[in-house]
């Protein structure tokens, strides 16, 4: 890669990295509507709008940059207390974040298309365009309180704001001095944020090198405490930490200032009791609280932003519930605020690695099994020509044996080790389709509960990758197609808002995806007739097909080509697509669906694909790895269980279906053995199954599949090949190819 | 003796851009790093010619850095450029107020903080 290609990759990389954290931020935001705003959380979005607008700059990337300027400006506006966070703030936010990944994936081929030009330029009018009203220009708070000017100075704006609303609060101000080793510093500070945190807000750290000498530093904390000084005290028990009040002269002229911009009330705790008693004391005088209340609609009316500000006591917009609402199901219990002491630290102890980086590694691992298999064969060897070998020969054999297993194992670890370097969690991209669903059902005017569980479930980093889309295209049918709107689930005796749920689950090698609604579900004999009626299907093979095989028809191509299909309730829009995105991952997908109660898709997924275990069989002498993903089950026939429909043979398992066979032996033109019993190797890869007719099986083995060089690359049906490490070089089945031409066999003959 | 410089700035690309930038200029060492506290650290153990800082950053923010160095008796003396984003006037405003030398404002040419860089360091 040349620099500029480097450079490309560097900024596109670390973009990436805070858009995704923008986009958690944005979630936990979300997740907290009609709630006020946790001041960090509020800052932390700031803080990533403002480092992607300096990359973007520094980069000359500069529709992200004017995107980020125009959001980062808004954000400063929400954080610094002059704009208050509500539905359509939020929405613009979270679009915002859709501009980022749209541009990035631009960026990162070189490319500004103008529809995102187009995009950009409507979306930052629509930025600049929310109410912007200064807070009325009274006696700034800040001047009352006993603070000197230098320390003052080093205070950020942000900085500055929070303690300004600190003071506007009453909130009990403290300057917290604490000494440190110069060492250690970092550790001990961390410590007593630690102890803070929950007491109150820390507002500003602040290093001062007295009285230090060449090994100290000392650190003065500007902190917010809502509780006593004993409790604060008690607390920094064991702690350097020294506290001294900062006096706050009262406020000069009338009451509060409750008038222009009413004031957020504190978190948790204390300053909310106060906030909240005098609420109480207001509304005892009817007449006051009354005008209070108009007054501050009146304000917020006045600045154009709604009424989600909590402080006006109780306003019809956050009672009413938004028309998405997303909902973790985590096992560790709710999502943490993105931005705690641990967070940080794990953001710098984290490294980046290119992928290729990781599968070269893992080339060299699969070598070095190989020359693991060589030195246990020699060691074998040693140990077994006993009548010739000497005591000393055998002696040896032993100890490289024993030497060999130590390095099996070391082995074992190193690529173990490598697989979980490539592991990601799958909720970086249920993340993403949260936004997506907030947008289709405010699109298509549908009520959701999108319910996600199992984010922390890890995958291969590149099946990550390529699980979005067809996520998405599945996600996108159910909301589409599959929810009713609300009218017609209250007509029907449903609850008025849908529920689409995102599930993952870790079922050993293998992540279980379910999608699933409890929408309108699929008519399986409007399916058919469309399945007629576009030819995919004979009338023979129509009658034949049970419900479930007539489900699996929307997976076929052309079966359903309008965008929508309104006359069928919902599917088929591009689930070809998915179906075949499913099975390069080696995925194995099931659609299950119940007429008004709903549809479910599965989805099995093996866990990475650098290292497949595999299913040795043998034919006619012959062994062939099968890659295990894709082995449902394996069956025991005798020929008697064979049947030909329509010149095909076939096996009708347990009655349930009707299973197309292919015979190994006939395939690769090896002589058949005509043996009284075969085993049916069961293969499926996305909605498709097919049986493999084998002679024998030979056991189980983890493989690294290489491809085939030359002339042997076209062959169908082999994908590659591995070594089993005894020097034995066997291929490896296509299962996918199989498969594919089974299918166009099928077809043919309809 | 080399001239040694210190970056503090959380986004790796753009440490990795000024980095370039400075380092370009022979007879330059760099040291980065990605936060305050690490700066802090870092201090005592080099004896730094230019400090070069941005403002917003997780630990402690730029212009606490700049005031702690501006009132070290030991560091008092190190130039200190900011690096800033367009549209934080006031915090730029009060870093040259602490004592900073000069500020940069993202985007800004390799050239022109070469230049700066040149020009403290009396580098031809």
């Amino acid at each position: 890669m040349n620099q500029a290609g480097k450079a490309l990759a560097e900024f596109v990389a670390e973009s990436t990295e805070i858009v995704d954290v923008l986009g958690k931020e944005l979630l936990v935001l979300d997740q907290q509507r009609g709630q006020e705003p946790d001041p960090d959380l509020l800052n932390g979005i700031f803080r990533s709008a403002h480092s992607l607008k300096g990359l973007a700059a520094l980069f000359g990337q500069e529709g992200i940059a004017t995107l980020a300027h125009h959001a980062e400006d808004l954000l400063d506006r929400l954080r610094l207390g002059k704009l208050s966070l509500d539905d359509g703030v939020l929405d613009m936010l979270i679009e915002s974040l859709d501009v980022f990944q749209g541009m990035l994936a631009q960026a990162a081929r070189e490319e500004f298309s103008p529809s995102m030009a187009m995009r950009l330029k409507e979306l930052v009018a629509r930025l600049d365009g929310v109410g912007s009203a200064e807070a009325a220009g009274e006696e700034d708070p800040l001047d009352r309180l006993d603070l000197e000017p230098q320390v003052r100075a080093v205070f950020t704006e942000y900085e500055e704001h929070r303690l300004r609303e600190n003071v506007r609060r009453g909130v009990a101000l403290w300057r917290i001095r604490a000494p440190f080793d110069l060492s250690d510093f970092d550790t001990g500070l961390t410590e007593l944020n630690v102890r803070l945190k929950p007491l109150g807000e820390v507002v500003s750290t602040l290093p001062s090198s007295e009285p230090g000498g060449a090994t100290g530093i000392a650190f003065d904390l500007i902190f917010g405490a809502k509780v006593s000084a004993e409790e604060l005290e008690a607390k920094l028990q064991g702690t350097p930490a020294q506290i001294f009040a900062l006096k706050v002269r009262p406020a000069t002229g009338a009451a509060e200032p409750m008038g222009s911009v009413a004031p957020p009330p504190a978190k948790k705790g204390g300053a909310r009791e106060e906030e909240a008693s005098r609420t109480r004391a207001s509304t005892a005088d009817g007449q006051e609280s009354g005008s209070r209340m108009e007054q501050a609609l009146e304000d917020s009316r006045a600045e154009g932003g709604s009424m989600s500000d909590s402080s006006v006591v109780s306003s019809p917009h956050t009672l009413s519930e938004p028309p998405v609402r997303t909902l973790m199901l985590s096992e560790d219990g709710p999502p943490r605020g993105p931005r705690t002491e641990e967070s940080l630290r794990s953001l710098t102890q984290t490294v980046r690695v290119d992928i290729g980086r990781l599968d070269a590694l893992m080339n060299t691992v699969g070598e070095l099994l190989l020359i693991k298999a060589n030195l246990q064969r020699m060691a074998e060897a040693a140990r077994q020509q006993q009548e010739v070998a000497t005591a000393a020969s055998r002696q040896y054999g032993q100890e490289l044996a024993r030497e060999t297993r130590q390095l099996e194992r070391k082995l074992d670890a190193l690529q173990q080790g490598l697989l979980e370097a490539r592991m990601v969690p799958v909720g970086q991209v249920f993340d993403k389709l949260a936004r997506l669903v907030r947008r289709i059902a405010r699109e298509e005017g549908k009520e959701i509960d999108f319910i996600i569980s199992g984010g922390e479930v890890e995958l291969d980093k590149l099946i990550v990758e390529e699980l979005s889309d067809p996520l998405m295209h599945i996600i996108r049918n159910a909301i589409d197609h599959g929810v009713e709107s609300p009218e017609t689930r209250l007509a029907n005796g449903k609850s008025r808002r849908a529920r689409v749920s995102l599930r993952a689950e870790q079922k050993g090698n293998h992540v279980f995806i379910e999608v699933s609604d409890d929408g309108a579900g699929i008519d399986e004999l409007l399916v058919r007739e469309m399945a007629l009626k576009r030819g995919l299907i004979t009338e023979v093979q129509a009658r034949e097909m049970n419900r479930r095989e007539l489900l699996n028809l929307i997976f076929l191509p052309g079966f359903s080509t309008a965008r929508k299909v309104s006359t069928l309730s919902g599917r088929g829009v591009g689930l070809d697509v998915v179906k075949n995105n499913i099975g390069n991952l080696s995925g194995i997908i099931d659609v299950w669906s119940e007429r008004g109660q709903g549809t479910s898709f599965h989805l099995t997924l093996p866990v990475t694909l650098a290292i497949i275990r595999a299913l040795l069989v043998g034919v006619s002498g012959r062994t062939y790895a099968v890659p295990l993903n894709s082995v449902l089950e394996i069956l025991s026939v005798t020929p008697g269980d064979i049947r030909t429909v329509e010149r095909r043979e076939v096996l009708d398992v347990r009655g349930e279906h009707t299973l197309p066979l292919v015979r190994m032996a006939r395939l690769f033109g090896h002589p058949e053995r005509n043996s009284g019993r075969h085993f049916v190797v069961v293969a499926g890869l996305a909605q498709e199954r097919l049986g493999i007719v084998v002679d024998e099986l030979q056991g189980q083995q983890d493989i690294v599949v290489n491809s085939l060089g030359g002339r042997l690359q076209g062959v169908r049906g082999i994908s590659g090949a591995t070594d089993l490490g005894n020097r034995r070089t066997v291929l490896v089945l296509d299962v996918g190819a199989l498969l594919e031409e089974a299918g166009s066999l099928d077809r043919r003959r309809a | 003796m080399k001239f040694k410089v210190l970056i503090v700035e959380d986004s790796k690309a753009s440490r990795e851009f000024i980095s370039a930038a400075v380092e370009s200029i022979s007879g330059l060492e760099v040291i980065s790093t990605s936060s305050g506290f690490e700066a802090l650290k870092l201090l005592p153990r080099h004896r730094f010619d230019l400090i070069i800082t941005d403002i917003n950053m997780p630990d402690i923010n730029g212009l606490e850095l700049i005031s702690f160095v501006k009132q070290s008796p030991h560091y008092r003396d190190t130039p200190l450029f900011i690096v800033t984003t367009e549209g934080r006037e006031k915090d730029r405003d009060r870093g040259l107020a602490l004592g900073a030398a000069e500020y940069l404002v993202k985007p800004f040419s390799p050239a022109s903080l070469e230049g700066l860089v040149r020009r403290y360091l009396k580098l031809a």
